[in-house]
């Protein structure tokens, strides 16, 4: 069936971007196209999510060339959540970017580069060919280039160079498992080559190529021990572009482990012990990095690092609880993420510094504030009823019915350090006193006019509401997670709506 | 020819590497336009060196019965190359801005951010 | 570079190359060239003429910011892939008119997407090539 509203999605940002181009000079009225086209295209991620709930899987052949030979856009229950996730993330930081970006960067662009990273994203979720996700994993990086070097300082050209020089090497490597994963079945449509892998002999050749894969993906999500390019950069960039990649790029990388390696290279013991041992050192080194440090901002990186650790172990248990937990915990980790980050920036604009040791006082400044930050902050921690506390449930019992107990001590110590974390954060920057003689300049967030306070905070309570729903609908967002661990289990489902008739000849 | 072929994609990469772990920028820049250079290769070679065989299929079959030139691998390389073009550029210009700020072309004088600020 | 033997043969060179790259342009459906080679050959153009005259004299012929090209193209390119929507066909389904124009030949959505393309071509390469000629004269004031 010819179904085009899958691509909208992607198309909506695209002419986004391209609107926003033509008034490149004119600030006012690229804010306002920014919003309305991150409007429209959460309208129809909400919309293609409802579809794809109603109807099954969705496909989609672009130009007309059918699968396995021409390019498919497949929108599942796992694709249309992440899309629906990114609409969602999209809005917020486009909004808060609205008071918070200066001037000078959207005259470079910023509007513009942002919707194309938003194309790509939903472009790499929506796909159902392997090298068309190198192509928008390629975008994404290239637009995330420009964000993270926009209108840039010393600190900033620091991070950028290790994150330029990490990312590229990931695609090359990527490039490189696609050549050879061609070489050996001569297609590249995922649901053909999740059959044609299959049916493979030599399996040595089968997983070096999914190793390879793994790595490539595994320097994106930031996993032990490729992690390291993350914590040096993601502080450096303004905190709405931190946040934007806080929560959604690392992200765009589990989704493709865990499309890659469940669709097509289905884990066997090796990758299964492999993958259990990567999440317990990347749970516990980033447990270990974030305590060290003093910065908000860096503790929250290292937290991103720490967290992926979630993921892959669910993806290393490879049971349907388990993948359920871990998909649970994409949805909300993208949302408490991208949060964190907005909740950080505004911190910044009112006290000039992200440091524990400068900060302090804001309960007595802001009171009704620092209510809707402790319900970020506490989510993130996963205090019940909050929404990270119910995918950890699954994921434990996931992981006690395997018998994995390193995996159990690892997966407790990174929800125990993020909890320490949270409170340590809590005591430092909303009940300790205002350190004093330490405060360069004034509290620029006070003398913000009343609109720009509106934009700024907007998002944080939006996105905190989600959170909440995530914590009070858990019912909900439960039997989603199930339903796309079902799918991932069985993937035949997939494979039938993509190839057809092609498999029944 | 594949011989020899493979060979240099080896050399490719084991350079590319190299180059990549030296402290100077630019190298760094080369090692990843060479590694590009040899994945490229890879997907040239995994489209079978077949010369004057172009894919269609002859009158009467419904298959290939010869070897013949997979078109795929080259729009793949095709897109590839476009795509690292757009990289490297991006890339020269940011180590040019890098070397306005600081002056070298060192990476570890890029290694300040120990402050913690 | 001050050579004049360079000098006068730019000049002429640059009207060739432009005709040179909408020949490739045009020819790019069943043979090969297309959009991003003919927009490539049409930039260097313009980068040869710099090399001779320099690069202030290439943006005077240029008229426009090269980076206006980019969205003009992008939108061409857009359209042309939306276009078959209207028709119930999939997104950038390749359609074309069912008589061939006397005199300008077969018509189709995938001849003005390679048109996009190669203005898109054009204005990227001319951007980024006259945003490194620009900072170079920076380093030269540093």
């Amino acid at each position: 069936m010819i179904d085009n509203f899958i691509i909208l999605p992607v198309l909506v940002h695209m002419f986004t971007a391209i609107i926003a181009i033509f008034f490149w000079q004119k600030v006012n009225i690229q804010r306002v196209i920014s919003i309305l086209g991150s409007s429209i295209g959460l309208v129809l991620s909400l919309k293609l999510f409802l579809k794809t709930q109603g109807t099954g899987i969705l496909t989609m052949q672009a130009g007309d060339w059918q699968a396995p030979f021409g390019i498919t856009f497949v929108s599942d229950t796992f694709s249309s959540v992440l899309v629906l996730l990114t609409g969602i993330v999209a809005i917020s930081v486009s909004l808060f970017s609205t008071a918070a970006v200066s001037t000078n960067r959207i005259r470079y662009g910023y509007f513009a580069i942002f919707h194309f990273l938003i194309m790509g994203l939903n472009g790499a979720f929506l796909t159902g060919d392997i090298f068309n996700l190198y192509v928008w994993f390629e975008i994404v990086i290239i637009s995330s280039f420009v964000l993270m070097t926009l209108g840039g300082r010393k600190p900033q050209m620091e991070g950028a160079i290790k994150y330029v020089a990490m990312n590229m090497l990931a695609s090359i490597i990527f490039l490189t498992a696609i050549g050879i994963l061609y070489g050996i079945t001569g297609s590249l449509n995922m649901a053909d080559l999740a059959v044609k892998v299959a049916q493979i002999e030599n399996r040595g050749l089968v997983n070096v190529t999914g190793l390879l894969f793994f790595v490539g993906f595994g320097i994106k999500s930031a996993v032990f021990p490729l992690y390291f390019w993350l914590p040096s950069s993601y502080h450096t960039p303004p905190s709405s572009i931190a946040a934007l990649f806080g929560g959604l790029l690392t992200k765009v990388g589990i989704y493709a482990m865990f499309r890659i390696f469940t669709l097509i290279f289905v884990p066997d013991h090796f990758m299964m012990n492999l993958f259990i041992i990567v999440a317990i050192m990347t749970l516990v080194t980033g447990a270990l990095g974030a305590i060290s440090k003093n910065s908000m901002r860096r503790m929250f990186s290292y937290l991103i690092v720490c967290h992926i650790g979630y993921f892959i172990a669910g993806l290393g248990l490879f049971t349907e609880i388990a993948i359920a937990g871990a998909i649970f915990y994409l949805i909300h980790d993208i949302i408490v993420k991208t949060n964190l980050f907005l909740v950080s920036g505004i911190i910044y604009k009112a006290r000039g510094s992200t440091d524990l040791r400068r900060l302090g006082g804001f309960y007595k400044d802001y009171p009704k504030l620092s209510i809707l930050f402790a319900i970020v902050l506490f989510s993130l921690a996963g205090i019940p009823p909050l929404s990270g506390f119910w995918p950890k449930i699954n994921l434990f019992q996931a992981t006690l019915t395997a018998n994995s107990f390193i995996l159990i001590l690892a997966l407790i110590f990174a929800s125990f350090i993020t909890l320490y974390l949270i409170a340590k954060i809590w005591l430092e920057v909303f009940w300790k006193g205002l350190p004093k003689g330490d405060i360069e300049k004034g509290d620029e967030f006070e003398d913000l006019p009343g609109e720009k306070k509106f934009v700024l905070i907007l998002p944080v309570v939006s996105l905190a509401a989600v959170s909440i729903f995530i914590g009070f609908g858990a019912e909900y967002v439960m039997k989603i997670s199930q339903k796309i661990a079902v799918e991932m289990i069985d993937t035949q489902p997939y494979i039938h709506a993509v190839l057809g008739d092609l498999l029944s000849k | 020819m594949e011989l020899l072929l493979v060979i240099l994609i080896g050399v490719l990469y084991a350079a590319g590497i190299y180059l990549m772990f030296r402290r100077s920028m630019v190298r760094l820049l080369l090692g990843l336009i060479l590694l590009g250079n040899g994945a490229n290769l890879l997907i040239f070679l995994m489209g079978d060196i077949a010369k004057g065989k172009p894919p269609i299929i002859k009158a009467g079959a419904s298959v290939f019965t010869d070897v013949y030139a997979d078109p795929v691998p080259q729009s793949l390389i095709l897109t590839a190359i476009v795509i690292s073009f757009g990289l490297q550029s991006f890339a020269i210009i940011l180590l040019k801005r890098i070397y306005l700020l600081t002056g070298s072309d060192d990476l570890d004088t890029l290694n300040t951010h120990d402050k913690d600020i | 570079m001050n050579s004049i033997i360079l000098k006068t043969a730019s000049s002429y060179l640059l009207p060739l190359l432009l005709m040179f790259s909408v020949f490739i342009l045009l020819r790019g459906h069943s043979l090969s060239g297309g959009g991003f080679v003919g927009g490539l050959v049409a930039s260097i153009a313009f980068v040869l003429h710099a090399f001779a005259h320099g690069f202030d004299k290439a943006r005077a012929i240029f008229r426009t910011n090269p980076g206006f090209l980019i969205p003009v193209g992008l939108f061409l390119c857009f359209i042309m892939g939306a276009v078959p929507t209207f028709f119930g066909a999939p997104f950038m389904k390749g359609l074309w008119l069912e008589k061939s124009i006397p005199g300008i030949g077969h018509i189709g959505t995938a001849l003005f997407f390679d048109i996009g393309v190669f203005i898109v071509v054009i204005g990227v390469t001319l951007t980024i090539l006259f945003t490194i000629s620009e900072s170079d004269m920076e380093q030269e004031e540093v």
